[in-house]
């Protein structure tokens, strides 16, 4: 099991096939058949809960995750997994995951599900707005210091690297100088 | 971290203060094990008797807040026993910069240091002593009394074991096991290392907390060497990257700072941050500033906007005021944000004082929330006490992917880029946040292309280059790879440099090797020159999967990438003798050298051997600083009792507090409230984590495998407190503070036990704060869905934290403040 699990990366389709590759496949592949994985394709990703970075293997069938578990090839976690790295399988195969834009209007006790496209647009017009009206050129001294003031944002420690980057890009052209996250708190 | 999760295998000493990393980073103590089995030892010191704990060879408790007291003792014990590596503190550290005569001891000056007027300090009398050409004077041997050795050793000598077990409450016997067997890393070859977290960040006094300890490991020689250096545990996959990309008010990426409005123009800017050394043998690398700006400008806003134009589309600050988390809802409390962004975020539980920060939330226009998951944040309207039919907030929640639904990378606490690839699609209509943000970055530029306002061009002019475009301009689809190349960085025009003597040409367009090729003149981009090598020609570095140790030390070269340069130890130019070259630990060399070259880990700082380059080189003066006059609150950590505490004195000094904490009680709101050695609050409260849970639950709250271990909210304490109060194991009890309430279940254990503290007795309490209202039952679901049970219970531990914060990092104090605890229908 070991054996098969670890070498499943490292070893093309191709490979497998070929023979002398120095172990033995027929007891594994016997033990591999009634695995839900066998036709599942692989990916690997990074734990996303704390910052060890564990790597996780995800299998996929169909378009659905079918198994995730510990990466036998990660220097750091090699296969282990906390309790909470073993469990993002149900990260993606949850009921209760997000799926449409929400909207709460001013004084609603409801969400309404709307368009991305309307709720783009009203955003949009919301942080022109709201830019507009707190943008400073300069500052009580007369110095130059186009930012707006009226905005501010907190996050995100979840997004990947190139996403908070792309998100800090955005909110300094906007002028933003209210920008925060988890790493404050 | 300085050094990598692998690397703590090495160490000697384990130390686990501050942190509880077999419970909140589980796979970390795989290494902490293996130290153990090659013959190391591990100390954990914890107000609770953790797991942690419970695999340690010494346990010794400690109140909350008083870490500084503790470790001030450590370094008495390891000065006045000789227990230090001379050589290396003389070579590596200010120990022997002489600081200005009039500098004065908080021993000698009331509990502070000499310049303090009001809440802030004149640092005028922390400066060195230079000679006529503007070089820090030194005494090699260390005798001088206004050496910084002498003064460190005077600072200390205050902390003798009595007053510090009287302080801290920690046994002496447990304190000096402690000291002696830590110290002992200090010989010649061995190592001790630091794991902290949280446990010392949270406090009124955290950057002095890891002052104290930075100083130690300096003492010890512990620094830059494989099992040593001081290693934060942090508390997200991605905080690190967060970080180094600037999503802070005071940084950009790659730790430039923010412009302040003294800063007119670029030249300014540059000149004021760019540091300068009299040292002759100091690199001060920092003296490269100007080219990571230029280069980050040109990630901005192109080659086609001059870098002084771009910088002027900058935002700038005001001098000196702060713009942190505590001041964005301290002003959204006082009306004035019409709108707010909480992006993969949940502060109306994460944050200190929930009901501040709630109560905030309802005087917003509107208000954005993205997440995977419901939140306490994005549902505030129809929270406890709130009445929606009353509240203007418009609120939008944007669903987005989970981390195994798009493409991208995270850096991990050991400062590791690693890649990540998609493995299925977002449920419904969620999106990755980058295409979220693509599209609210069109529609902006739409806007203000369309209709004008000011400040125009700095939305206008930003460069989107992310992927194929469409005829209207905009980029097909959001290519992640093109955003980590933009990070790493191209060369914008055609370019000879010269390389240590040999002349290297690089093509426009091509990827920038490095970022010592980086420059100031605009021929080149890098949006965080940190990460510039992280996506070259060679391709993407952070997708790497080989698994060779040349080394023996787990330092995996070829697995993923590290910031910087792929240095996997940082600092490790001093794991070598100054002089000789020769490793300090010869079993585990971090670098060796060859006659020729540095092998083994990236070399950091560090000349041929015999060359004087003091490795230090991101600081100035080339050299580690025991000495620390940059920060706001004293060169030296000097202890001051938390903002709320159970002793009415502090008693060390005169001083009670830290004199210059970040304070909003002082003439502040409603919601602004302390109450410190209050007898409606009489014991000290600090919040933790479970393994099951991450940060509010809003992930882990809605996994049921994980809700069920952990449902519901608890308060633990000790036998001897629930005797007193009456309450038995499992029974729903109140814990109060000044600032509000939360229902818990109470844990009766031996993992607290009362401390004695200055004669009398103290108890303390502790809370997880992964908790809050929103659950299951508040979702609605399709007509065929069977819907889960509700899988958790109770509200945020934030009800209860105070709203006040470090002085340098403006971190709230959540780790030590005061509560009561009630059984329901008894006072």
């Amino acid at each position: 099991m070991d054996v098969s699990r670890r070498g499943f990366l490292k070893i093309s389709g191709a490979a497998l096939a070929a023979s002398g590759i120095g172990i033995s496949l027929k007891p594994v592949s016997a033990y591999a058949q009634p695995l839900k994985i066998k036709y599942a394709k692989q990916t690997t990703t990074i734990c996303p809960y704390c910052s060890v970075g564990c790597g996780i293997i995800v299998s996929t069938q169909n378009g659905k995750v079918v198994n995730t578990e510990g990466d036998p090839d990660h220097p750091i976690s090699k296969g282990s997994l906390c309790s909470k790295g073993g469990s993002i399988y149900q990260l993606s195969v949850n009921k209760n995951r997000l799926d449409k834009p929400l909207y709460r209007a001013p004084y609603a006790s409801e969400w309404k599900e709307v368009s991305w496209e309307w709720t783009i647009e009203k955003i949009a017009a919301n942080i022109k707005k709201s830019r507009d009206e707190s943008f400073k050129i300069t500052n009580d001294k007369g110095q130059l210091v186009n930012r707006a003031m009226g905005i501010a944002s907190v996050g995100s420690a979840a997004m990947d690297n190139e996403e908070c980057y792309l998100y800090q890009k955005f909110l300094r052209g906007l002028g933003l100088v209210y920008i925060e996250h988890q790493a404050r708190i | 971290m300085t050094n990598q999760w692998n690397d703590i295998q090495f160490s000697d000493c384990v130390l686990a203060m501050g942190s509880n990393p077999a419970s909140n980073h589980p796979i970390s103590f795989k290494y902490v094990t293996k130290a153990i089995e090659r013959g190391g030892t591990l100390v954990s010191v914890d107000p609770r008797f953790t797991q942690t704990s419970a695999k340690a060879h010494i346990y010794a408790p400690l109140r909350s807040g008083t870490d500084i007291a503790f470790l001030g003792g450590m370094i008495k014990y390891i000065v006045d026993n000789g227990l230090y590596n001379e050589r290396y503190i003389k070579f590596f550290t200010n120990a022997s910069f002489l600081v200005n005569p009039d500098f004065k001891l908080p021993g000698e000056n009331n509990g502070v240091f000499s310049g303090l007027s009001g809440t802030k300090y004149d640092k005028a009398t922390w400066s060195y002593q230079t000679d006529g050409a503007g070089v820090i004077k030194k005494d090699p041997t260390l005798r001088d009394p206004n050496s910084v050795f002498q003064l460190l050793k005077k600072h200390y000598s205050r902390y003798n074991p009595d007053i510090v077990s009287e302080i801290t409450g920690t046994p002496k016997d447990k304190l000096l096991e402690v000291y002696k067997e830590y110290a002992k890393t200090g010989q010649t070859g061995k190592a001790g290392t630091i794991m902290y977290a949280m446990g010392w960040t949270q406090h009124t006094v955290g950057v002095q907390n890891i002052r104290a300890m930075s100083i130690i490991q300096l003492l010890l020689a512990n620094m830059g060497v494989a099992g040593g250096g001081v290693n934060a545990l942090r508390g997200e996959s991605n905080v690190q990257g967060s970080t180094d990309y600037g999503l802070l008010y005071n940084v950009l990426p790659g730790y430039l700072k923010t412009p302040v409005a003294s800063q007119q123009t670029l030249k300014d800017y540059n000149e004021q941050n760019t540091p300068k050394t009299k040292e002759a043998k100091s690199l001060n690398w920092w003296s490269n500033y100007p080219k990571y700006t230029a280069s980050l400008l040109r990630a901005f806003y192109g080659p086609n906007v001059t870098l002084d134009e771009a910088y002027s589309y900058l935002p700038k600050l005001d001098d000196g005021k702060a713009y942190s988390w505590l001041d964005i809802f301290d002003q959204m409390y006082k009306d004035k944000f019409t709108g707010f962004f909480s992006w993969g975020q949940n502060p109306a539980c994460s944050g200190p004082s929930s009901n501040k920060t709630r109560a905030a939330l309802t005087k917003l226009d509107w208000l954005v929330n993205v997440n995977i998951f419901d939140t306490e944040t994005g549902n505030f309207w129809r929270g406890p006490d709130m009445d929606p039919s009353k509240i203007k907030t418009e609120v939008f929640s944007l669903p987005c992917a989970a981390s195994i639904e798009k493409e991208g990378s995270i850096s991990n606490s050991g400062r590791l880029m690693q890649w990540r690839y998609k493995a299925v699609n977002s449920p419904g209509e969620a999106m990755p946040d980058g295409e979220i943000i693509s599209d609210l970055f069109y529609r902006v530029r739409e806007l203000y292309e369309k209709e004008g306002g000011p400040g125009r061009e700095a939305i206008t002019k930003l460069t989107w280059n992310y992927g194929p475009k469409r005829g209207d301009g905009k980029i097909r689809h959001l290519d992640i790879h093109a955003v980590a190349k933009e990070i790493n960085g191209y060369f914008l025009e055609d370019k000879t440099i010269d390389d240590k003597g040999v002349k290297k040409e690089f093509k426009k367009g091509q990827l920038v090797p490095a970022f010592a090729f980086l420059q100031d003149d605009g021929s080149t981009s890098s949006g965080c020159w940190i990460y510039c090598a992280s996506y070259t020609d060679a391709g993407n570095m952070a997708a790497r999967r080989g698994t060779k140790d040349a080394t023996g030390l787990e330092l995996y070269p070829e697995w993923a990438w590290s910031w910087p340069v792929n240095r996997r130890i940082i600092y490790n130019g001093a794991s070598v003798d100054p002089e000789t070259g020769k490793p300090w630990d010869v079993e585990h060399p971090v670098i060796m050298w060859d006659g020729a070259k540095w092998v083994g880990d990236v070399p950091d700082g560090v000349a041929p051997p015999g060359d004087g380059r003091p490795p230090f080189i991101m600081k100035p003066d080339g050299v580690a600083s025991i000495y620390g006059p940059g920060l706001k609150d004293g060169p030296f950590p000097e202890h001051y009792e938390p903002l709320e505490c159970p002793i009415e004195k502090n008693l060390l000094s005169p001083q009670f507090i830290n004199p210059t904490a970040y304070r909003f009680d002082v003439n502040g709101t409603d919601m602004d409230l302390r109450a410190t050695c209050d007898p409606r609050f009489p014991f000290v409260c600090s919040t933790y984590r479970v393994s099951e849970h991450w940060q509010t639950g809003v992930m882990t709250r809605w996994t049921s495998w994980l809700a069920e271990m952990q449902p519901d909210m608890f308060v633990e304490m000790s036998v001897e407190l629930a005797k007193l109060k009456g309450i038995k194991n499992g029974e729903k009890v109140t814990v109060k503070s000044v600032r509000g309430e939360v229902q818990c279940v109470a844990i009766v254990t031996d993992r607290f036990k009362p401390f004695i503290i200055g004669g009398q007795t103290i108890h303390q309490v502790g809370i997880p704060w992964h908790y809050g209202w929103v659950t299951t039952a508040m979702r609605k679901y399709a007509h065929d869905d069977k819907k889960p049970e509700v899988f958790t219970f109770g509200d945020s531990a934030n009800l209860l934290t105070p709203f006040v914060g470090d002085p340098n990092t403006m971190i709230p104090e959540s780790k030590a403040f005061m509560v009561n605890v009630e059984k329901k229908g008894v006072k």
